[in-house]
């Protein structure tokens, strides 16, 4: 089974975010869409300053055999980027909560709100 | 997703237990990965792994007009493995306007008898099509399926030895390439599908989890269908049903050198579709590409250097052993090697360089970039 911490929030198409206090969260992708993908070899993450929009596309994930799509899991702005995956992107498959982080963006209470919880996503693992 | 339909091979069970990722393929529950493709495949490039390819289906032919069938069915000429029982040859099998039904190792096995192993996804309808020719010319023809029977792939620098001291088969040492060994229980042919030495044996579903615990035991490293896809390609080696298709002839898919027009007599399947191709000159070819910059995937568009659309990638991947981008492409246009042309990655013109495949043979690449290809 995949790992879900209880303490992050999650978006139905598999990123993690976290309440870094002060408007700020840190997304990533989950276990479960690390799996999914395989090992991965190519990360395109959007620029620092770029307004991201929840459910839309933000960037690319790419893995020897598949190219995915990396979704914004909340209305944001990008406030810094992971730029180390660049040269490691191995690091979203080997520690995907901790080393793999992709992204800091700023955004509304609200949007954090309104993700699932860890029960909720592994509900939706599960079906 | 049907999996309910799916079959499964006599290794299932082997491969949950071995921490395998389970996906349908052509209709079989195949392991994916056992935790890392790159992993998996580094190890068939650097000393062995195996592969339960059990999906794959032998099918053996007997009776009087068995080669008489073969001749007539498969583009490459059977003929060939006259003299020597136990020789082996890759061929396809077309239709008759030249579009590929499926391509296939056929084995020689003494006495006019033969043994072919079918792709997952065509080996009933191909059974059937074998079938249909016997009847309607009324050839003395056998075909034996073999649901008893699996198959496991050991390839890699090391694996000849690994599987001669797993299968108590010393003789594998001699065993010269595209021959098979029949010994006992054992159908061991000195054949495969990622580009380095190996073997692939056939043997009864009863004894593969024996032989697969004493491959593991060695040192051999189980490997799934994502590392065998990425082998291939850097192999420079065509996909059924990916890289060629009923729609697309052996030319088309650079695979002429499997096609044998030597003997005037020999009247096969496809002969006249594909000679009237050869008299027409110039059509879609099967090229490689490589690229340093994105990553080419099947369905990109390819553009000539004009920025003209002239091709698609049939097969694309991240290259783990050459770390960069590489492909297999149809296209229209008289692109040689080194030429540069691109590949439409999410919008942008990416610069590809033509590559003869393979991508990579014996531990090194076949090509280096021009400069010109930014890093």
């Amino acid at each position: 089974m995949s790992k879900i911490p209880e303490t992050l929030r999650y978006s139905d198409t598999h990123e993690w975010v976290e309440d870094l206090g002060g408007g700020r969260y840190r997304v990533g992708i989950t276990d479960h869409a690390q799996e999914l993908l395989g090992d991965l070899v190519y990360v395109e993450v959007p620029d620092i300053g770029k307004a991201i929009h929840g459910g839309e596309v933000c960037g690319v994930l790419e893995s020897v055999k598949a190219a995915a799509d990396l979704y914004a899991p909340v209305n944001g702005t990008v406030m810094e980027r992971h730029d180390g995956l660049g040269d490691n992107p191995q690091w979203l498959n080997e520690d995907p909560y901790g080393q793999g982080w992709i992204m800091v963006v700023e955004a509304d209470a609200a949007a954090w709100a309104g993700l699932l919880d860890a029960a909720a996503y592994a509900k939706l693992t599960e079906s | 997703m049907s999996t309910i339909s799916a079959r499964r091979t006599v290794l299932y069970d082997w491969h949950v237990a071995h921490g395998a990722r389970m996906v349908n393929f052509a209709g079989w529950e195949m392991p994916l990965n056992y935790g890392s493709q790159l992993a998996e495949h580094e190890a068939v490039r650097q000393a062995a792994g195996f592969f339960d390819v059990s999906h794959m289906r032998p099918l053996d032919l007997g009776g009087a007009d068995a080669r008489t069938l073969l001749r007539y069915a498969l583009a490459n000429d059977v003929a060939k493995l006259d003299a020597v029982p136990g020789k082996a040859l890759y061929s396809t099998m077309l239709q008759g306007d030249g579009g590929i039904i499926d391509d296939l190792i056929v084995t020689h096995r003494g006495d006019g008898r033969y043994r072919i192993v079918l792709n997952a996804g065509g080996a009933e309808a191909d059974t059937a099509h074998l079938q249909a020719l016997v009847d309607a010319h009324r050839w003395r023809v056998t075909l034996q399926k073999r649901p008893d029977l699996g198959i496991l792939a050991v390839q890699g620098p090391t694996a000849r030895a690994m599987a001669a001291a797993a299968l108590g088969m010393p003789a594998l040492a001699e065993l010269p390439v595209f021959h098979a060994l029949e010994q006992g229980d054992f159908f061991v042919g000195r054949t495969g599908y990622t580009g380095e030495d190996g073997v692939e044996v056939i043997a009864a579903n009863t004894l593969l989890p024996g032989l697969a615990n004493r491959l593991v035991a060695a040192g051999v490293c189980p490997a799934g269908l994502a590392a065998r896809d990425s082998l291939r390609l850097e192999a420079g080696l065509d996909l059924y049903g990916q890289d060629m298709t009923t729609a697309v002839s052996p030319y088309a898919s650079n695979l002429a050198w499997t096609v044998d027009l030597r003997a005037a007599g020999r009247d096969f399947l496809g002969r006249t579709a594909l000679e009237a191709q050869l008299a027409a000159g110039s059509g879609a070819k099967l090229i490689g590409l490589a690229m340093r910059e994105g990553i080419p995937r099947h369905g990109y568009a390819v553009e000539d250097a004009a920025g003209q659309p002239c091709g698609v990638v049939t097969s694309g991947i991240f290259s783990p052993s050459l770390q960069c981008g590489i492909a297999l492409a149809r296209v229209d246009a008289a692109l040689e090697p080194g030429a540069t042309c691109a590949v439409v990655v999410r919008g942008a013109r990416r610069p590809a360089l033509v590559v003869k495949p393979p991508f990579w043979r014996q531990g090194v690449a076949t090509f280096s970039f021009p400069e010109e290809h930014a890093a």
